[in-house]
């Protein structure tokens, strides 16, 4: 072979083009990875990327989609390079599509550095454990399921359950006790619709927090495999501002299902022998890949943050794209359709959920030291009552003794008064500790077996009455 | 040595590398690929045509670009510096790497596993002109406060020692004797390699004879470990594996604990480094990294050094073993180490089975757990040595039909199976009683019997006393509480304390994190004294609400977290406060019967 460079040179070499992915002769020096310029006469320039490469044959993955594309007609550059996010400050308040193009009509930002979007793995030595508490003012997640700095917490929702409302508020309340500095938010939309990215967009225009935000934006029209590459552009950036720039990031990731989707698809027009439920065998490894771009690294300032959000298919959480998300992150927020049922908002069921963070991050000095004892009496109490309705429902009130009825009775008044909560309303970490004890003071002392005295003494409202 | 073998890269497609050029290469030869030193390993072999799966990433690697071949396979190096390490799944020593390049993992870094430069003191215990052979201890170099590694003739080596050196400091790299082989002069150092598919030699295989104390009352009453057992610790997500883990790594007796992390999370990885390098042992002042080997291959890490780390891992523990050391050593999660080696067997394109798993998945388990055990090791005196598999397997949606758990369970003799309803209430360790178990029980039983002679009665007594309040839950469920009487509504109270007294376990918890096994054997005997004591009152006449009402019942809550040098004198009084209540309640009937 010729020692000349094939960068840069127009291949009309291409042999088959099947789903997203374009076979093509192969040239000696090009590299695995590496990124291609798709050239057609019709559909203009397209990106894709090699993903396998052997003396016959190299294999591309387009990423803007094949479609139009004709065989003869097409070609392909390599550029020698492997996919890289341009960054800078003068992102804020831009918007990018899922590749990382300017789509809001404003200017190219000019670049301070390109980032590998694959970024390499942080070395578990050099992360600094998160201890600071996040409050959201939202007393389910607060009190219950408390988000740290640097944790990566899902929202698992269903269809029509309103995820999108939750996340807005959260976006809005979110803060570090005792921080100035707020959140940048870092807003990764994969294949939801226009009228959704317009809610999101709209809603940091009036919180007047766009100069604060940047979005990557892929539509439901746009092609599915532009969707693998979203996310990372996103986290690319938020990794830039965190650790180059010490912002504590808060990233969006919506909605992750339909990133999974498009992983499918590409993994089903490469022929690859599926896992569970039509799924990749890889599923679990490449979200690995996103979810693991958050936390906090020794001696930086900065911190990611995630909260992605997902609608289960048939509010199944069994379904691989929850199961697998809640593997691998540190727990998870579960809308629930029978509390949205019921016109709880948040319609988030406390029982499934789980913040696995939660105890490095509360407690004296942070919230309060009663914090961790009440929010497992509150769980225990509110399982109880859950039991106690399900005998009620089978045999009817008569069947219950008084202690089952009181039970009955918090599990009511904890969905209305300590789940249940406005969209505006923005709960103080005392005030939702407060509400939590308010409620226990319907049960008898003696059943609180899961605080201890002191703490019962110092906390419960009740306290020195009968 | 045969002449270098240098190949060429025909084709990369994800983890995977083609070399052509490469015949004489071994399977599971290490080699490095490309101009970055990509590390691999031969998975296949054809003609001169090998496939390489890589532990790097692959990125950039172009066609032609060469593979040189290292002669080897994927080993560690073994020897004095082991503990209070933590490596990457191919042994490569994580916090060496975040000093010398920063927090992001770069690839194709070399390090050593081992410091070459550190000094240790060395202490010859056998003479020149003994006759050893493998595994004979010929000197120790005291490694940590708690660890005193026997320097040992690796197991491939038998001779007449020629010479052996002086107390005194040396590198792993400096010969400390010389032993004279049928082959020749060989050198002994103070680190010897081993490859880690290989498992290392021993004797004979010894069936448990002592459980492995984990502080945890659950375990160590209703499910205990042998030391040389094997157990399964499975449940869905949040459901409390982790922490299982890491809280056994923490207090159970052994002597070294590897603990590795296969393809789970990183923030879970800095928090227990950074909460074990703060920890002491148990009560002592021995920082618990004395005793501690961390392997950490996260979940974003490549899958292939993933697929290895738990070799890795079992091949550490081994060496400690063969010292005569009882290891335990957690893998978290075996899982995400079956999911690598069927996302391997899938790029290979073999014949996928059950789930899309190989078919070798069940053999290839078979053959990790069978390095587990108590054994007599290799040398020429006797030595017991043993190594405790723990395992979290997490299966999907929480189905433990799935066959990583079915082929699992095959061959372990312990499963805490952990359930999503206790996580949900928050009932940890969120151990199922009823769908757990223990084959260990009846091996184990001598050793309770010499503790207390009636542990086991004990302990069944409780066991039963939660399965009758199970049934009566059923039948609660289908009539209605109304028809219960006192009798059978305190199997419901007594069951309640139990379950919340002694079965919940804080790992948290400064005092309650560990039960020491005295502690958790006079709790146990204490409830059901109380459940007794209830019995008989209620026979007599006694309405249980008065029961409920004994000032008693709070101390007994609290038992738990009493700190276990007082625990004995608190313990003491409560049983006598316990009997007087009672004895009160009953006279007090007595009386109001007279009237
Ligand atoms: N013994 C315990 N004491 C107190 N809290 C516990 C205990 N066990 C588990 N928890 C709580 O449950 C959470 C989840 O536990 P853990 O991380 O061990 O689950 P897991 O089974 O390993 O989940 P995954 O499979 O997703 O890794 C913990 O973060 C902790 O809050
Ligand atoms: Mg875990």
């Amino acid at each position: 072979m010729r020692n000349k460079s094939h960068i840069g040179v127009k291949y009309y070499t291409i042999k088959e083009i099947t789903g997203p992915l374009i076979f093509c002769e192969s040239v000696s020096g090009v590299g695995f990875g590496e990124i291609v310029k798709v050239l057609t006469p019709s559909e203009g320039e397209k990106i894709g990327q090699v993903i396998d490469i052997s003396d016959e044959i190299t294999v591309i993955q387009v990423f803007e989609g094949t479609s139009g594309l004709s065989i003869e007609t097409t070609a392909v550059r390599f550029t020698g390079e492997t996919l890289k996010l341009p960054v800078s400050t003068d992102m804020f308040g831009r918007m990018f599509t899922g590749t990382g193009e300017p789509t809001d009509g404003g200017p190219n930002i000019i670049p301070e550095k390109f980032l590998d979007i694959h970024a390499p793995t942080i070395n578990p030595c050099s992360r600094e454990h998160p201890t600071k508490f996040i409050q959201t003012g939202i007393s389910v997640i607060d009190g219950l399921n408390t988000l740290l700095l640097g944790q990566k917490l899902p929202l698992l929702s269903g269809t029509g359950l309103p995820h999108k409302l939750l996340a807005s508020q959260i976006v809005k309340q979110a803060k570090v006790v005792g921080e100035e500095e707020g959140f940048t938010i870092i807003f990764a939309a994969m294949g939801i619709t226009s009228d959704e990215v317009k809610f999101f967009r709209d809603d940091f225009l009036r919180m007047g927090a766009m100069g604060k935000v940047i979005m990557f934006v892929n539509r439901a029209e746009e092609p599915a495999i532009e969707r693998i590459l979203t996310p990372r552009m996103a986290l690319t950036a938020a990794e830039y501002f965190a650790f180059e720039h010490d912002l504590h990031v808060l990233v969006i990731l919506v909605d992750m299902t339909n990133y999974c989707e498009a992983l499918r698809e590409i993994s089903a027009s490469r022929l690859e022998i599926p896992g569970r439920r039509g799924y990749p065998g890889y599923m679990y490894t490449d979200l690995a890949t996103i979810y693991e771009r958050a936390g906090i690294i020794k001696g930086k300032k900065g911190s990611v943050t995630q909260m992605p959000i997902l609608t289960m298919p048939d509010d199944d959480i069994t379904h691989p794209i929850s199961d697998l998300t809640s593997y691998i992150t540190e727990g998870q927020i579960i809308l629930d359709r029978e509390m949205f049922k019921k016109g709880i908002y948040p319609p988030i069921d406390p029982l499934p959920c789980l913040s696995r963070l939660m105890d490095k991050g509360i407690g004296s000095n942070k919230t309060r030291e009663d914090h961790k004892q009440l929010s497992d009496q509150l769980y225990y109490a509110y399982a109880e009552g859950k039991i106690v309705q399900g005998t009620a429902l089978v045999s009817g009130e008569k069947a219950l003794t008084t202690i089952d009825k009181l039970y009955l009775k918090f599990m009511e008044r904890f969905e209305e008064e300590f789940i249940s909560q406005n969209y505006n309303e923005n709960r103080d970490i005392e005030d939702t500790l407060n509400i939590g004890w308010r409620l226990l003071s319907i049960l008898p002392k003696p059943e609180l077996t899961r605080i201890e005295p002191e703490i019962i003494k110092k906390y419960h409202p009740n306290h020195g009455k009968n | 040595m045969s002449k270098k073998i240098i190949g060429r890269v025909s084709r990369v497609a994800g983890s995977f590398v083609t070399a052509k050029c490469m015949r004489g290469s071994q399977m599971f030869e290490l080699v490095k690929v490309g101009d970055a030193g990509v590390i691999g390993e031969i998975i296949r072999l054809e003609g001169n045509v090998a496939v390489i799966q890589a532990y790097e990433e692959t990125e950039g690697i172009k066609l032609g670009e060469n593979v040189l071949a290292t002669g080897k396979p994927l080993s560690v190096e073994l020897g004095p510096g082991l503990i209070g390490q933590i490596f990457d799944g191919v042994q490569r020593p994580l916090t060496v790497i975040s000093n010398m390049f920063g927090p992001f993992i770069k690839r194709g870094v070399e390090t050593l596993a081992l410091d070459p430069k550190k000094e240790w003191k060395f202490n010859p215990i056998l003479k020149k002109g003994v006759k050893v052979i493998g595994g004979d201890i010929i000197g120790t170099v005291q490694e940590t406060s708690l660890l005193n590694q026997g320097i040992m003739v690796p197991p491939n080596i038998s001779g007449i020692i020629e010479n052996i050196y002086s107390e005194g400091k040396y590198t792993i790299i400096d010969p400390i004797a010389k032993i004279k082989t049928s082959k020749g002069l060989e050198n002994i150092f103070l680190m010897h390699t081993w490859p880690v598919r290989k498992p290392r030699p021993y004797k004979t295989m010894l069936p448990p004879t002592e459980p492995l104390l984990s502080g945890q009352r659950i375990i160590d009453s209703f499910f205990p470990i042998a030391k040389g057992g094997i157990t399964a610790t499975t449940g869905g997500f949040g459901t409390g594996k982790t922490v299982v883990l890491q809280t056994l790594a923490m207090w159970v007796d052994a002597d070294v604990v590897v603990y590795i992390g296969c393809g789970e999370r990183g923030n879970e990885m800095a928090d227990v480094l950074n909460r074990f390098s703060k920890l002491k042992l148990g009560s002592s002042d021995h920082p618990l990294m004395d005793r501690t080997i961390f392997v950490a291959n996260v979940s974003n890490m490549p899958i292939v050094a993933r697929e290895a780390s738990i070799y890795t891992g079992i091949t550490l523990a081994e060496y400690y073993r063969d010292m005569g050391y009882n290891v335990a050593l957690m893998a978290d999660s075996t899982s995400r180490w079956a999911e690598a080696l069927r996302e391997i067997s899938g790029r290979l394109e073999e014949m996928p089975g059950e789930e899309g798993y190989p078919a070798y998945l069940a053999s290839r388990l078979a053959e990790f757990y069978a390095r587990a055990g108590q054994v007599k090791t290799m040398g020429t005196k006797d030595r017991v040595g043993s190594i405790t598999v723990l395992a979290a397997i997490s299966p999907p949606g929480g189905d433990f039909s799935e066959p990583v758990t079915t082929n699992t369970l095959r061959i372990a003799k312990v499963f805490w199976a952990l359930d999503f309803a206790l996580a949900h209430r928050r009932h940890f360790p969120a151990i199922n009683w009823f769908m757990s178990y223990s084959e260990y029980i009846p091996m184990l039983e001598p050793w309770f019997a010499k503790v207390e002679r009636d542990w086991q009665k004990l302990c069944g007594e409780a066991r039963t006393l939660l399965k009758e309040e199970e049934e009566l839950r059923e039948i609660v469920a289908l009539i209605g509480a109304e028809i219960l009487g006192d009798k059978q509504r305190s199997v419901f109270e007594t069951a309640k304390m139990l379950k919340e007294y002694f079965l919940l376990q804080n790992a948290f918890h400064p005092v309650d994190a560990y039960c020491p096994i005295a502690k958790t054997y006079k709790m146990l005997r204490i409830f059901l004294k109380f459940y007794d004591k209830t019995k008989t009152a209620i026979e007599s006449g006694v309405p249980l609400t008065r029961i409920l009402g004994l000032p008693i019942r709070e101390k007994l809550s609290r038992l738990k977290i009493t700190p276990t040098n007082e625990f004995d004198q608190v313990y003491n009084e409560i049983d006598k406060e316990m009997n007087e209540q009672f004895e009160k309640l009953e006279l007090k009937d007595l009386e109001e019967d007279k009237i």
